[in-house]
C-alpha cells in the first residue's frame, strides 16, 4: 500500500512539472497560432506516456539506484575505507578507488540520461545517420567520467574550481577553431543536456560526501563544481570525436584514392 | 525494452562492481533494488515512445507554425515562456537554491534567519529562470538571423570569467553549477525539438549547424546571472 501512494507522490510532482510546459505550449497554440494540432490524439497519449515514464524512471531511481549510489560514494569516502583515520595526510592519491568511481559512476549515470539519449535522437536525424546515436552518447560520456573524476580530485586537493574551468574554456575555443563547423552547435549543447535526472543525485552526493571526509575541506564550498566540471568536458570530448571522425574519414579516402592509383 | 535494458546495464555493472568486489558490503534491501531497476528500464521505455510522439512533433509543428505565422514578437515571447516557465519549477533548481542560501548564511552575505534564506532562495531561482528565459530568446535570435554559434558562447565564457573576478567567492562553486542543473528532461527534448524545427523551415539554415544550440545558451546565461545576483546581494 505504501508503494502505491508513495509512487502516486512522484506522479503528482511530475505532473507539477509537466503542467507548465503544457499550459505554454497549448496557450500558444490556440491564442497565438489559432489553428488545430495536427494529429491532436496521438500528442496527448505521448504526452501521457511521457509523464507516467518519467514517473515510474524517478520512482524507480529513488528506490534503487540513488540510495545504494549514495550510500557507495558515502562509503568510499568513508576515513575507514579511506585509511585516513586521525588526520590524514591529504595525499591525493590515497583516493585512487574515488576516482575510478567517480569516473564510472559518471559514464555509466549518462547512458542512462534521458535527455542525452532525445538530443542523440535527434542529432541522428538531422544529420540523416551521419552522426550514430551510440557514438554521441558514449563520447558526451566519456567526457563526463573525465570531468567527475578531475572534479574529483579537485575536492581532494582543494585547488580554487575557477582556475579549472577557465583553462576549460580556452582549451573549448581552440578546439572551436579546428573542429568540423557542423558539430559546433551540438558539441555546446552537450554539455547542458548530460547533467539532469540521473547524474546531477549521484554526482551531489559524491561531491558532498568527499568535502565532508576530507580533512580541510568544507562541505558547503568545496562540495559544489562536479556538475560543473560534467557538463564542461562533454564539450572537449563531442568535438574531440568529430575531429577524430573527420580525420579517420579523409585518411580512408586519401588510402583508397593511393589504392586506385596503384 | 531491450534498448532500455541496454541504456541501464552500464549502471548495473558498475555498482555491482564496487559493491562486491571493492567494498565488499552486503547490498541492503535486493528485492526493492531489484523492482526499483524494473520501474527505471519501464520508465525509460515509456518516456522514450513519448518523446517520439508526443514532444517531438508538438515542438516541431510549433515551431514551423510559428515560422510560418511570420511574427517574430509571438515567437520570442513563447521563446521566453518556455524557458521561464520550465526552469522556475525546477526541481534540481529549488534545491540547489535552497543550498545557495546556507552558503550565503554561512558566509556571513544575509541574515541566517528562515525568512531571510527563503527569499534568498526564491530570488535566485528567479534569476536563473529569467537567465534561462533570456537564453532561448537570444538562440532563437540566432537561429533566425544565422549568427555563428562559437561568437556568441565564447563572448559569454568571456562574460563568465570577467564576473567570476568580481563575484564573492562563494558563490563561483554555487554559479558554476547552475548552468547544468537548469535543463530538465522535459525541457531538453521540446526546446531541441523547437530549435531543429524552426532551422529546418527558415530558408538558408542547416538544421545541424543551426538547429542546435539552444541548450548550450541555457547553460551559460544562469553562471553568468548567479553571480551577478552575488554580487548585487
Amino acid at each position: 500500500m505504501s508503494y502505491f501512494s508513495h509512487f502516486f507522490g512522484s506522479l503528482l510532482s511530475t505532473l507539477r512539472d509537466v503542467l507548465p510546459i503544457a499550459i505554454i505550449l497549448f496557450g500558444f497554440q490556440l491564442v497565438i497560432l489559432r489553428k488545430r494540432i495536427p494529429n491532436l490524439r496521438q500528442i496527448l497519449i505521448g504526452f501521457v506516456f511521457v509523464l507516467l515514464g518519467l514517473a515510474f524512471f524517478l520512482e524507480g531511481l529513488e528506490q534503487a539506484l540513488f540510495p545504494l549510489g549514495k550510500l557507495m560514494a558515502e562509503q568510499l569516502t568513508a576515513p575507514d575505507f579511506l585509511g585516513t583515520t586521525g588526520g590524514g595526510d591529504g595525499d591525493w592519491a590515497h583516493y585512487l578507488w574515488v576516482y575510478v568511481f567517480a569516473f564510472a559512476i559518471g559514464f555509466s549515470t549518462t547512458i542512462a540520461e534521458p535527455s542525452l539519449i532525445a538530443v542523440a535522437i535527434k542529432a541522428n536525424q538531422v544529420s540523416g545517420g551521419a552522426i550514430g546515436t551510440w557514438g554521441l552518447r558514449i563520447a558526451v560520456a566519456i567526457g563526463v567520467a573525465v570531468g567527475i573524476s578531475l572534479g574529483a580530485y579537485r575536492i581532494v586537493t582543494g585547488t580554487p574550481l575557477h582556475y579549472y574551468i577557465i583553462v576549460g574554456y580556452i582549451l573549448v575555443v581552440i578546439q572551436t577553431v579546428f573542429c568540423p563547423k557542423t558539430i559546433i552547435a551540438l558539441a555546446y549543447d552537450s554539455g547542458g543536456v548530460t547533467t539532469s535526472t540521473v547524474t546531477v543525485p549521484l554526482v551531489a552526493a559524491l561531491g558532498l560526501g568527499l568535502a565532508n571526509n576530507i580533512p580541510g575541506r568544507n562541505p558547503l564550498l568545496d562540495g559544489f563544481g562536479l556538475i560543473a566540471f560534467a557538463s564542461l568536458f562533454p564539450i572537449m570530448s563531442v568535438m574531440g570525436y568529430a575531429q577524430l571522425s573527420e580525420w579517420r574519414a579523409r585518411r580512408n579516402k586519401r588510402s583508397r584514392a593511393d589504392n586506385e592509383r596503384n | 525494452m531491450l534498448e532500455s535494458v541496454r541504456d541501464l546495464l552500464p549502471i548495473i555493472a558498475v555498482i555491482a562492481f564496487f559493491q562486491l568486489l571493492i567494498l565488499r558490503q552486503p547490498i541492503p534491501d535486493f528485492g526493492g533494488l531489484v523492482i526499483g531497476t524494473i520501474l527505471v528500464i519501464l520508465g525509460l521505455t515509456l518516456f522514450i515512445h513519448g518523446l517520439k510522439v508526443g514532444l517531438f512533433p508538438i515542438g516541431e509543428s510549433m515551431a514551423h507554425d510559428f515560422a510560418r505565422k511570420g511574427s517574430l514578437l509571438w515567437l520570442l515571447a513563447f521563446a521566453f515562456a518556455l524557458g521561464f516557465g520550465t526552469t522556475v519549477a525546477e526541481p534540481a533548481l529549488i534545491a540547489v537554491a535552497d543550498e545557495a542560501a546556507k552558503v550565503a548564511a554561512t558566509g556571513g552575505m544575509i541574515e541566517k534567519s528562515e525568512a531571510a534564506m527563503q527569499s534568498y532562495a526564491d530570488g535566485l531561482r528567479l534569476t536563473v529562470a529569467l537567465s534561462v528565459g533570456l537564453a532561448i530568446v537570444i538562440g532563437v535570435l540566432r537561429i533566425i538571423k544565422g549568427w555563428p554559434i562559437q561568437y556568441l558562447i565564447i563572448g559569454g565564457y568571456i562574460g563568465v570569467v570577467i564576473m567570476t573576478f568580481f563575484a564573492p567567492p562563494e558563490i563561483i562553486g554555487i554559479a558554476y553549477d547552475s548552468g547544468g542543473v537548469t535543463t530538465s528532461t522535459i525541457t531538453v527534448p521540446l526546446v531541441t525539438a523547437l530549435g531543429v524545427g524552426l532551422a529546418s523551415s527558415i530558408q538558408g539554415r542547416n538544421p545541424l549547424t543551426d538547429g542546435f544550440g539552444l541548450i548550450a545558451f541555457a547553460s551559460l546565461t544562469p553562471m553568468i546571472f548567479v553571480m551577478g545576483y552575488g554580487m548585487i546581494l
